[in-house]
């Protein structure tokens, strides 16, 4: 089953092209990796994939919807969550907080009901709650439920924003640069929880990372931008053997 | 525990209830006009800080919602005859000149007005941010200034409206902001406050997580304006005269002042220190008018009293950077802890 397609989608910001004719196609449980030296173009990408900038132009297609120039919250409804490159947690909220308000999207009562506590929306907090709990405990942090955001060291920060994303209920989950400042004990970790992530929840997840043991550790497939042109596309034998790739990563004149 | 709590917290309302009724009996009627006005500010200051403190919204606007519902309720419930006083330069419109509503009900009309104008003036401001949201709806709030300045057959103009029935006591002023406390309360543990705060704590991740933030931003923006709005009216029928001049900016600034004060996200602190800013307010009065302090006579200034509060805001920013809350709520678990700690320091 196909579940993102996107088909040449370009930015353009002013004079520069930061994104050129970019066509992906991610299968059903895939884990898929993009990546690319810095500025290439990948955070971008992901921005016209999730609505927060609309694409200038190409489509984006998920589960066989149009989605492309969708606002964010809509886009998160249908299915798509990320996190993002710089860690953008509720830093005043719990823990618990957090995961928690990301099942607000899926509420159905009324601010009013909310205030009276009407039966109806009693019971869907209760779920919510019983769902974030749950959640937190397959993540491995429900013991730091109660703790402020940013009082968790950074590998935890990481995961708790992988656990809200998890939370809004998505089929396709978007990373950004997850191993970004991460020691190789906790980046080996990470790609343990990225597996364990596709099995509990049935996931497909398409990543940007850096980090490249991490990525040919876990993704099937990867596209590798550079300068915001698709330079290659395969497994990971393939990339790391093309010469293309390996003239953008060394910089080769 | 649980059970412990609210057994407490009923006492606690309880000892308010007794209190209440004692003030009632024993204050005169200048002291009672302060222990009013220490009710409606805490309507106002929870009202703002929902947008500023809670949503993260830089919001000044607030003295032009305290008008629309200050004018609409003075406007319903003022008699046919007093109207025709007041409107002795130009009849009131035909359509106003008859109405006599009770209070209530004219109460209710005038938030859900302020409520109307909010939703009208969020869909344009709430597209801006920071400073310039700020500036807009401090904008608007003076723009409503300057309408009901110059409708002459609808407000009265710069004259005003007199002779408001003084309908706000003790049971109206501390009634709303009891119940707005509560609704706040609710507001706040429910998972609503919590959107609302995540939009505070950061947009483009609560949108991100499929929170609607636009429409989030209305709904606070208009709530806000609602409790505005009654505040407002609260505070005409306990004044009893109206004018445009009453709602400058000056006014939005007191109530920001508690926010801030209180610590911005913190219903506890607002109401602390609505109550705390009120009655400095009228205490420092004295500083305004010459003191005799047997010796000599200090002159007074006028406008000291502004100062030393200036100077008091400066000193709250300077040294709680997050006003004397921060983002605390009371509750009698923390109380608790707080009192166990004290005693196990013990007397020396
Ligand atoms: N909002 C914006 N306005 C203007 N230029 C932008 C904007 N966002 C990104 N760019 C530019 O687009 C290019 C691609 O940026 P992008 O953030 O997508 O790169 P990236 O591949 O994610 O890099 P990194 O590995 O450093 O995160 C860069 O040159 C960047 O300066
Ligand atoms: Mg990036």
């Amino acid at each position: 089953m196909k579940m993102l397609e996107t088909n040449r989608i370009t930015k353009v910001f002013g004079g520069l092209v930061a994104v050129s004719d970019l066509t992906i196609s991610i299968q059903k449980n895939e884990i898929i990796g993009l990546i690319g030296p810095n500025g290439a173009g990948k955070t971008t990408a992901f921005n016209m994939i999730t609505g927060i900038y609309p694409p200038t132009r190409g489509t984006v297609t998920f589960l066989d919807q149009d989605i492309t120039g969708h606002k964010p919250h809509f886009v998160t409804r249908l299915g798509i969550a990320r996190t993002f490159q710089n860690i953008r947690l509720f830093k005043e909220l719990s823990v618990l907080e957090n995961v928690f308000v990301a099942n607000h999207l899926r509420l159905k009562s009324n601010i009013f009901s909310s205030v009276i506590r009407t039966p109806g929306y009693v019971r869907q907090e209760k779920e919510m709650y019983e769902k974030t709990m749950m959640l937190l405990e397959k993540v491995g942090l429900i013991d730091v439920a109660d703790e402020t955001a940013t009082s968790l060291p950074y590998g935890k920060q990481r995961r708790l924003e992988i656990a809200r994303a998890l939370a809004t209920g998505p089929s396709l989950l978007l990373l950004d640069e997850p191993a970004a400042g991460m020691n190789p004990q906790e980046s080996h970790e990470l790609m343990d929880f990225i597996f364990h992530v596709r099995e509990q929840f049935d996931m497909t997840i398409l990543m940007i990372e850096h980090h490249m043991q991490v990525v040919m550790g876990v993704c099937e497939r990867m596209y590798v931008l550079d300068y915001g042109i698709t330079i290659a596309e395969g497994p990971p034998e393939k990339i790391q053997n093309d010469p293309k790739v390996i003239e953008a990563y060394l910089g080769v004149d | 525990m649980k059970r412990k709590n609210s057994v407490l917290s009923f006492a606690g309302v309880v000892f308010c209830l007794l209190l209440l009724l004692l003030f009632n009996k024993t204050f005169d009627s200048y002291k009672m006009r302060i222990f009013n006005l220490c009710a409606i500010y805490i309507t106002l200051g929870l009202s703002l800080n929902l947008v500023n403190g809670f949503t993260g919204l830089f919001s000044l606007g607030h003295a032009g919602f305290m008008a629309v519902g200050a004018y609409t309720c003075a406007l319903l419930t003022l008699s046919p005859a007093n109207k025709e006083m007041n409107f002795f330069l130009q009849p009131i419109l035909p359509f106003l000149a008859n109405t006599e509503w009770p209070f209530f009900p004219a109460l209710l009309v005038s938030g859900l007005c302020a409520a109307i104008i909010g939703f009208l003036i969020a869909a344009p401001v709430l597209r801006l941010k920071d400073d310039y949201l700020a500036i807009a709806t401090l904008g608007f709030s003076e723009i409503i200034r300057v309408i009901f300045t110059n409708t002459q057959r609808l407000t009265n103009g710069a004259l005003g409206l007199k002779g408001l029935p003084n309908y706000t006591n003790v049971w109206w002023s501390w009634g709303v902001a009891a119940l707005t406390i509560v609704f706040m309360i609710r507001l706040m543990r429910g998972s609503y406050g919590k959107a609302l705060k995540s939009i505070r704590e950061d947009e483009i991740a609560a949108e991100a997580m499929g929170i609607d933030v636009f429409r989030h931003k209305v709904i606070s923006f208009t709530i806000s304006s609602f409790f505005a709005g009654i505040g407002g009216a609260l505070l005409g029928h306990l004044l009893g005269t109206i004018d445009p001049l009453m709602f400058r900016f000056l006014l939005t600034f007191n109530i920001l002042l508690i926010v801030v004060l209180g610590g911005i996200g913190s219903i506890t602190g607002t109401v602390i220190a609505a109550i705390v800013v009120t009655v400095l307010m009228e205490v420092l009065r004295v500083l305004d008018s010459s003191i005799d302090f047997g010796l000599f006579v200090m002159k007074g200034i006028p406008g000291l009293r502004m100062v030393i509060f200036s100077a008091l805001l400066m000193a709250v920013i300077l040294f709680y950077q997050r006003g004397l809350m921060g983002t605390n709520e009371f509750s009698w678990d923390s109380l608790g802890k707080r009192l166990r700690r004290i005693k196990k320091r013990g007397p020396k």
